[in-house]
């Protein structure tokens, strides 16, 4: 070293300072490059909102607009028949006898009467059945369920009316942001569908164009139809929050015990680990597997419990109920419901135990009085997530058997049900346009219920941590 | 206890002995929570097991036809699964071609770059991502992504139900998954790594690339194998923009990039046809019901072997900074 040193520094010194233009360019090079990468990635997390808001702008934007839409009756002229003024009172808003009344005079006795079997018109009166066969029929071994289930609301034969006195057929329909920019488009666009004779027998003064927002109150208090014109979600509403009370029902004390057990009680022995692992694992698997679980298990083999028919209940035919399927989605949700009641428990500092402990209390009153009110807040955000994952799902839901039609509500456990994602899912794959409009408005609503429950998370965590401090 | 007389009673002797039914009881309620999740463990497999050697046994099938066929047609009574798994593997590849990059540089992005202003806008964006249902992105590929996909390419090349707009789609559904298990394998590499990459006058491009995204591989490699697992479990998209018929082909008969890979022709997956055949109506002990459990099952070991695959990644090449 000491010998070769001073020949050398010379040589040492240039290669330390270079400042010729050959290292200026690969310097500016450098630089370059590392801002190109900021550039790409920043585009990149860029893409990510970009997706977000496209797929909210599909949504919003399919969910109102123009609308072309024939009427076999306009309900200004029944609502003027009837002798209200239509400038000041809708076809809601007539008395629920005058609508009963207009299903009378239009609807062949036929029709009426299948009507009335689905569910009657009056508490203490029949519409269309005679006193006879009524009695005899709700004898018979198969009773419909007008027999059993109570009379329909004004809700319910609004629908009846819009659907079998109006008519509305809804020949075509206009996207929002077009039907803004462009409103005499669309005008043009319906007077070369007449001309072409792509609307049938309409002749073009038939044809009302106004505004429709598909999502709106009435949509959401409507029952299910075929047809697009009046069709609602209040079925699948119903039923989705059926599920939400059984999944939470389900996987809550199932979920905190297994995670209080874990955390808490199990020692760590090969069985334990087991557990664990196996959590993890059920965790990924997808979810249309635990959908044939459910079929499987719930549906088939467990019949008579989740139809009901062990407890003496004879309105379900299988055990495609509500209840099996809000099982399903219970085990569904599992793994994650597990996962952070146990993060939620581990994070209680373990000298509040042991200061339980050395007070003389077991290993439950301990968990009971101290731990579990400090962690409360904790899991019950995490619960309300993951559920709110769940009520998203709709593969399991058709695997075991949500009905795509339904237009009777959800009464209880044992019910023939439907759901907002079967909802979406079913009506999205329609070809016809309308349904793609009706979709879209569906999914506000998902979006919205699912927005409420992650809120709802959020303030009840807010709120309740706050009390523990 | 050393201390203890023979004529003065010791409360412990007494209380640890005493019987206590109720805390027992407590005990055993919250083992069995516990047992659940192995019950239904073995549900699934026992199930799927029971059902598919059902389907195995029935004379319209043989295991060996099952996975050697390719043509998947249960009315003419061909059961080759390959059919179907090319469309799963096919939509699957797509997605991740769209999500890696995506995924991977925002997470270097939220990592590495990212001010914590930035930070707070950009994660709450991809959490809304996570939490959108995927019937909902279904919607979104046949009404956004398919007429984009027909207008841009051509509606001659692109069929309505195609494999690249799921593809895409379900690549858009695991961005936010790839990038946030990313990130946390980012955020775990030690700052003093970093500190070490600029100490030797690195840029920040050079720290983030050669330095932290190596230091972090494993737990990348695990997050992008989860996310395939996801990708390949993921069905509603599937099934609504990627359509009902199952691609059979032939191997040297049909051309191999105009049919076997053409990404914009319909090409049924797994989770398709299980979800398409169980909306029918589906008579239990038929050879249908029995169909949907055998593919549920190769599905099942399909995505336990990738989720497998993510964990032993993460421990063998981990590495451990103290």
């Amino acid at each position: 070293m000491s010998v070769g040193a001073p020949e050398r520094e010379p040589q040492v010194q240039r290669d330390y300072f270079p400042d010729d233009e050959e290292y200026k360019g690969f310097l500016a090079g450098r630089t370059r490059r590392a801002r190109l990468f900021q550039f790409w990635a920043l585009l990149a997390l860029t893409t990510a909102v970009l997706a977000l808001a496209t797929l909210l702008y599909t949504i919003i934007n399919d969910s109102f607009g123009l609308v072309a839409v024939v009427n076999e009756r306009d309900p200004e002229d029944i609502v003027a028949d009837l002798g209200y003024d239509p400038e000041t009172v809708s076809l809601g808003e007539i008395e629920y006898d005058e609508m009963v009344g207009l299903l009378e005079e239009s609807v062949s006795s036929g029709v009426g009467r299948r009507l009335e079997r689905e569910q009657r018109f009056y508490e203490d009166r029949l519409v269309f059945e005679s006193d006879e066969t009524w009695i005899e029929i709700c004898s018979s071994d198969e009773a419909p369920t007008g027999c059993t289930a109570g009379p329909r609301d004004s809700a319910n034969v609004l629908a009846l009316v819009q659907e079998r006195v109006v008519v509305p057929d809804i020949i075509a329909a206009y996207e929002l942001v077009p039907s803004i920019l462009d409103p005499e488009g669309f005008e043009d666009e319906v007077a070369a569908g007449f001309e072409s004779g792509r609307f049938g027998d309409y002749t073009p003064d038939q044809a009302q164009i106004e505004w429709r927002a598909w999502f709106s109150l009435t949509f959401l208090r409507s029952p299910a139809s075929s047809i697009p014109e009046i069709a609602g979600i209040r079925t699948a509403i119903l039923g989705s929050a059926w599920l939400v009370l059984i999944t939470i029902g389900f996987a809550v004390p199932v979920g905190v015990g297994a995670a209080i057990y874990l955390v808490e009680f199990a020692k760590p022995n090969r069985f334990t680990n087991i557990i664990q692992t196996n959590i993890n694992n059920l965790a990924g698997v997808p979810s249309i597997i635990y959908g044939m679980l459910g079929l499987a298990i719930l549906v088939r083999v467990l019949e008579p419990i989740t139809s009901g028919s062990l407890f003496g209940y004879s309105g379900a035919d299988n055990g495609r109920t509500v209840l099996s399927a809000g099982i399903t989605l219970g085990l569904l949700t599992l793994p994650v419901v597990i996962i952070s009641a146990q993060e939620a428990l581990k994070a209680v500092p373990d000298s509040l135990r042991a200061a339980g402990m050395a007070l003389g209390a077991t290993r439950w009153q301990t968990v009971r009085s101290q731990i579990l009110p400090i962690a409360f807040p904790g899991i019950l955000t995490g619960t309300i997530l993951s559920v709110a994952r769940a009520i998203g799902e709709t593969a399991p839901l058709i695997l075991v058997g949500a009905a795509s039609f339904i237009t009777v509500d959800p009464s209880g456990p044992f019910s023939k049900f439907t759901a907002l994602p079967i909802q979406i899912f079913q009506w999205t794959s329609f070809p016809q346009v309308e349904f793609q409009h009706l979709a879209a408005a569906a999914s506000i609503a998902l979006l919205l219920l699912l927005l409420t429950l992650n809120a709802a998370a959020v303030i009840l965590r807010n709120r309740y941590s706050r009390r523990a401090q | 206890m050393t201390t203890e007389s023979p004529d003065v009673e010791h409360p412990t002797s007494s209380l640890t002995g005493k019987a206590r039914p109720g805390e027992l009881a407590i005990r055993a309620f919250l083992f069995l929570c516990g047992a659940i999740s192995i019950a239904t463990t073995i549900g699934i497999v026992y199930e799927l097991g029971k059902e598919s050697l059902l389907f195995f046994q029935d004379d319209a099938v043989s295991v060996f036809d099952y996975f050697t066929e390719t043509v998947w047609q249960p009315q003419a009574g061909s059961f080759g699964i390959w059919p179907l798994v090319l469309g799963t593997v096919f939509i699957s590849v797509i997605a991740m071609l769209v999500a890696v990059p995506i995924g991977l540089l925002a997470a270097i992005y939220l990592s590495e770059y990212a001010s914590p202003r930035v930070r707070n806008f950009f994660k709450p964006v991809l959490e809304v991502l996570v939490g959108i249902p995927t019937v909902v992105y279904g919607f979104f590929a046949l009404t956004f992504m398919t007429p984009l996909l027909r207008s841009l390419i051509g509606s001659s090349v692109v069929d309505f139900f195609n494999v690249a707009s799921a593809g895409i789609v379900v690549g858009i559904l695991i961005v936010p998954l790839i990038s946030s298990l990313s990130e946390d394998a980012l955020r775990a590499v030690p700052d003093s790594l970093r500190q070490a990459g600029y100490a030797m006058g690195a840029s920040k491009l050079e720290v983030s690339t050669r330095i932290v995204v190596p230091a972090a591989l494993s737990g990348i490699a695990a997050g992008l194998v989860v996310a395939m697992s996801r990708a390949v479990g993921e069905t509603m998209v599937v099934t609504l923009a990627s359509g009902a018929a199952p691609r059979n082909f032939a191997f040297g008969e049909d051309p191999l990039l105009g049919y076997i890979l053409n990404p914009f022709e319909g090409a049924q997956a797994m989770t398709g046809y299980i979800v398409i055949t169980a909306s029918g109506d589906l008579g239990y002990n038929t050879i249908d019901y029995n169909s949907i459990f055998a593919i549920g099952l190769t599905l099942f070991f399909m995505t336990l072997g990738l989720n497998s695959l993510s964990r032993r990644l993460v421990k063998r090449f981990r590495e451990v900074y103290e």
